[in-house]
């Protein structure tokens, strides 16, 4: 019997074996000679890590307890590898032209790079693998609890063991998985030792299986016969499982984050699918020759009781064939091992990328620096990833207590993932998909599959059987297992059939009622349209135009002379005697440069791409060159408002230039008017005075008449300076009025007195003397001086035969109202408004005045809080003097 | 000799100054106070020498001025222009008006008399 120490040291020696070689074909891949490494033979045993433990140990188990549906497992990926590996192309196509490093990151990128949808499949497929990862843990401890059983002397601690052997895989997927960035995430050295281990597994299988067909059976013939005898031939087929874990393996074998990393991710030439194609439906074939007749012999040779997922470790060791259970027991190893390192690094891809570092970055105050700092925190966070994502996986084979449950955990995490699958395909084939669409397609499937399936199925008492029973709060139609309903369906078709349905159906509905983002419609065009936009595999070849090409382009951006002056001293630099330089690396960087000063870095980056071919132009590139083109609109605009600021200033400086000038120009009329009226009086007066000097003999009636000349002159001279003092006194607004009570009627008699004594003309005034009995309190002389010069005016300017003034009191609208009517011609129209503007004066009329005095009767109204106006209308000249009255009636 | 004046300005009260200025050194002295007609009086009373003011009822004395220049026969009539508005723009705009002398109020009775006596003997070599 082989001693359990005698195994850790075979596993150890075997592990070290695999870290030789993941190391070997690294160093040979990172010195460029791994053309053998990239051949399909490796690409197509690296998918083998669909075998996992589950299938190696319990395909056998699964047979023995169900008959043939474990083909189902097979038959899945076997479709989806022959009957739609042009599918796969366009994933892997998809894959390599968006640089995508996850299958969160390929349905992210594709609904336009939304985070929280790489978010959402992140923790969808942690969710989903972690109790796989659990199970995987727990065949490699049951396996060693086998050797355990039949070495006495050795203490064997489950826990301990399980322990070990996470801690083991996690520093093997961290070495190998981690140990540096590469841009397009390949991992050569996991690659290579998955498919030695996907060797070692066919090669166990095989051996343990030809050993009981020709050495337990006896040849094919008697165990054909053994196995129609059996119960495996026999049981029925319930069509509705087979239909539906055919498709929810096929969907796994596309959406499992671990198939996408060795399918698309370190997909180094998409042709290897063609040789994959048929290559790995074959290894499948082999995997599943042997399962049904190591069932068969193992349910007859075994005891009551036994565990038939074990039969493959089992059936050697009662047999005394130790050296077969020891390759056994390697392959059961190495399935359980490359499963849990390469889902453990696609895993932790995805936390880092879509979890760890968003929240680093923002905390970190959104700045964007891409340094060996953030790569360093890159390498950190997937290694905490892989740590933490280990944990899990153990955490939950503690807490589930590793019994028979995780049996069935398998089908149910291929459940889990299979959800990502509308999301995945409806955006590979339709440009209508949009993010919401898929959100909501993820987060429907999401919550019925753990609704319907991982709480009802993982028990631990997660979910009551009254609630299984009768459904939450008693509500019959929302039973986990019976939805709507719907009873008598096995619970896993149940399950598949309600969460991909309406996962389905959210997915559709809501992707065409939303409306894309202009990025989603990119990114969709350029998934679903993608073989017409990449290049093909061979799409690049090196090319001597390029140049040439170069050159037709920078002249165009920079001019010709200044493109051919650098082209030459470039070639010069290069030593080369062609007038071109040949288009290497620190070359374009220069000449990306140079152009960049013109049309931008990222326009830059895109043209000279795109000439040389390195890669097409991407989306990124095209918002970059947006970006940037939207960076010179902004900042024309901000020219543009400035400009319209500073023409808006000028336009206030222009109309506060105006008004100024308005003014002056009203102040240069004002001041020729004043000059006109005071020269006018003057002139008389020196030409007078000058002729009494000078002329002799005067007769004495001259004399008089020319000495009265002067003095009216002079007088009226002097009335108008006494105006102008009055008005610019009343402009300015520094007269004091000194407010005294009177009556109205002693007010009207005093000012009619004044204006008409020694008036050339008599003038009849009617009054009211009733009405007049008003009780004022205003600045009395003010108020006189107005009325005065209105009943003056009236003596001066009425052009009636028998002028007649009449004076009328009345209130109106609480305003106590005084008009001055008398019954010439009055005033015409046209020049009511001018009326009261300074020197105006009506027609041609002769008699004397500067026309200051209406002015002066408005500003003095106006400081007593009243007005005065021409009354329109009337027979004759008139105007209407109003006053505030309130408190004066008051006051009566 | 019956040199004749037509002096046409609206303030009664320099009219009868410059009146019994240019009587008393021989002129004949016609008056007018309105703008508006004022170049019919000049065609109906056809004098040696026109005083003109600028400020008249009616029309600006720098408006019959210009029509009087554009008329063939009244281009060669000494036009003497006196104003009360003494600023420099106005004596510019009389000057371009065709203004033979242009004087600004108050005058001195001598400067007139000798402006009139100038203009009428200007006209008289001419």
């Amino acid at each position: 019997m082989a001693s359990l120490n005698t195994l850790v040291l075979v596993c150890l020696a075997y592990v070290a074996l695999l870290f030789a070689v993941a190391f070997a074909a690294d160093r040979l891949a990172a010195a460029g000679r791994s053309t053998w490494l990239r051949s399909p033979l490796i690409y197509t045993l690296s998918l083998s890590i669909y075998c996992t433990a589950w299938t190696f140990y319990g395909a056998v188990g699964y047979a023995a307890r169900s008959g043939l549906e474990f083909v189902t497992i097979y038959l899945g990926p076997t479709l989806v590898m022959v009957g739609w590996w042009w599918g796969l192309r366009k994933l892997v196509r998809v894959g390599r032209s968006q640089r995508v490093t996850s299958i969160a990151d390929l349905i992210s990128s594709r609904y336009g790079k939304s985070n929280a949808l790489a978010i959402c499949v992140t923790l969808l497929a942690v969710t989903g693998v972690t109790p796989y990862i659990a199970l995987q843990l727990q065949s490699i401890t049951l396996s060693f609890s086998i050797f355990a059983e039949a070495d006495p002397g050795s203490i064997h601690n489950e826990t301990t063991s399980v322990f070990w052997v996470a801690a083991g895989l996690a520093v093997f997927a961290i070495l190998f998985g981690t140990r540096n960035l590469d841009a397009n995430e390949r991992h050569h050295g996991v690659v290579t030792a998955v498919a030695i281990e996907a060797v070692v597994k066919l090669v166990a299988l095989l051996g343990v299986g030809i050993f009981v067909v020709w050495g337990v059976a006896g040849g094919i013939g008697p165990m054909m016969a053994r196995i129609d005898a059996s119960d495996i031939g026999t049981w029925g087929v319930d069509r509705g499982r087979w239909a539906t874990i055919t498709f929810l393996a096929a969907a796994a074998f596309v959406c499992l984050p671990r198939m996408f990393q060795v399918m698309v991710v370190e997909n180094d030439d998409e042709r290897h699918l063609r040789t994959a194609a048929w290559a790995f439906p074959l290894y499948l074939l082999l995997m599943s020759l042997f399962v049904v007749p190591i069932a068969v012999v193992g349910l007859s040779l075994m005891p009551e009781g036994s565990n038939p997922d074990l039969f493959v470790l089992t059936i050697p060791l009662a047999l005394g064939q130790e050296g077969l259970a020891m390759l056994s027991f390697l392959g059961g190893f190495s399935s359980a091992t490359s499963m849990v390192i390469v889902a453990a690094m696609a895993l932790s891809t995805m936390v880092s990328n879509h979890i760890v570092m968003p929240i680093w970055l923002r905390s970190r105050g959104g700045g964007l620096s891409v340094s060996g700092d953030v790569r360093s925190v890159v390498l950190m966070a997937r290694r905490v990833s892989i740590a933490v994502i280990m944990c899990f996986g153990y955490a939950y084979y503690i807490l589930s207590g590793g019994g028979a449950a995780l049996a069935s955990i398998g089908l149910i995490a291929f459940a889990g993932i299979a959800q990502i699958l509308p999301a995945l395909v409806g955006g590979l084939f339709w440009r209508g998909a949009t993010r919401l669409g898929a959100l909501a397609g993820l987060i429907v499937g999401f919550g019925l599959w753990v609704y319907t399936l991982l709480l009802p199925g993982i028990g631990g008492g997660v979910m009551s059987p009254g609630m299984l029973e009768s459904g939450p709060f008693g509500i019959g139609w929302l039973r986990p297992q019976a939805l709507f309903g719907i009873d008598g369906l096995d619970p896993m078709v149940h399950s598949v059939l309600w969460s991909m349905s309406l996962n389905a159906a959210a997915f559709c509905i809501v992707s065409l009622l939303d409306f894309p983002s202009p990025l989603e419609r990119l990114q969709g065009a350029q998934f679903v349209n993608v073989f017409d936009h990449s290049a093909g595999p061979r799409g690049w070849t090196a090319s001597v135009a390029q140049s040439e090409d170069l050159m037709i382009m920078s002249q165009r951006i920079m001019g010709a002379a200044e493109a051919q002056e650098f082209f030459h001293a470039e070639a010069l630099a290069q030593g080369s005697r062609r007038a071109l330089p040949d288009p290497t690396p620190a070359f374009l960087e220069r000449l990306e440069r140079k152009l960049s000063g013109s049309v931008g870095a990222a326009a830059a980056h895109a043209m000279i791409s795109q000439i040389v071919g390195r890669s097409s132009v991407s989306v990124e590139d095209l918002f970059a060159v947006a970006d940037e083109s939207a960076q010179l609109l902004e900042y024309s605009s901000q020219l543009e408002e400035k400009s319209a600021e500073l023409s808006r200033t000028a336009g206030k400086l222009r109309e506060a230039n105006d008004k100024l000038t308005q003014i002056s120009l009203q102040k240069d009329a004002f001041l020729s008017q004043v000059s006109h009226e005071l020269r006018t009086p003057m002139t008389s007066i020196r030409a007078f005075s000058e002729i009494l000097r000078d002329t002799e003999g005067m007769k004495p009636e001259d004399q008089r008449r020319y000495a009265t000349i002067i003095h009216d002159e002079a007088t009226r001279l002097t009335r108008l300076l006494d105006d102008l003092l009055d008005l610019s006194v009343l402009e300015s607004g520094q007269v004091t009025l000194n407010m005294s009570e009177g009556n109205l009627e002693d007010l009207l008699d005093r000012s009619v007195a004044a204006a008409l004594t020694g008036a050339d003309r008599a003038l009849r005034v009617r009054r009211d003397a009733a009405a007049e009995r008003i009780l004022l309190r205003s600045d009395l002389d003010r108020l006189g001086q107005v009325f005065i010069n209105l009943i003056a005016n009236a003596q001066k300017y009425c052009d009636a035969r028998d002028p007649v003034l009449t004076i009328r009191v009345h209130d109106a609208g609480g305003q106590l109202v005084v008009d001055f009517i008398d019954n010439g011609s009055g005033v015409p129209e046209d020049f009511h408004k001018m009326l009261f503007e300074k020197f105006a004066r009506v027609g041609a009329e002769k008699v004397r005045g500067a026309g200051l005095g209406l002015a002066i009767c408005r500003e003095i109204m106006q400081r007593l809080g009243g007005d005065v106006s021409y009354l329109a209308g009337q027979d004759g000249g008139a105007f209407r003097v109003s006053l505030p009255t309130r408190h004066e009636m008051a006051a009566q | 000799m019956n040199r004749r004046v037509l002096l046409i300005e609206d303030e009664p009260n320099i009219a009868e100054a410059i009146r019994f200025l240019l009587s008393r050194d021989g002129w004949q002295v016609g008056l007018h106070a309105d703008g508006t007609d004022a170049i019919d009086q000049i065609r109906a009373e056809r004098p040696d020498l026109v005083i003109l003011d600028v400020m008249l009822p009616g029309r600006s004395g720098m408006d019959i001025l210009r029509d009087l220049r554009a008329m063939e026969d009244m281009q060669d009539l000494p036009v003497l222009m006196l104003t009360a508005r003494g600023q420099l723009r106005d004596r510019d705009m009389a000057e371009r008006a065709g203004v033979s002398r242009f004087m600004t109020k108050p005058f001195s009775n001598a400067e007139v008399l000798t402006a009139v006596r100038d203009l009428h003997a200007q006209a008289g070599r001419a």
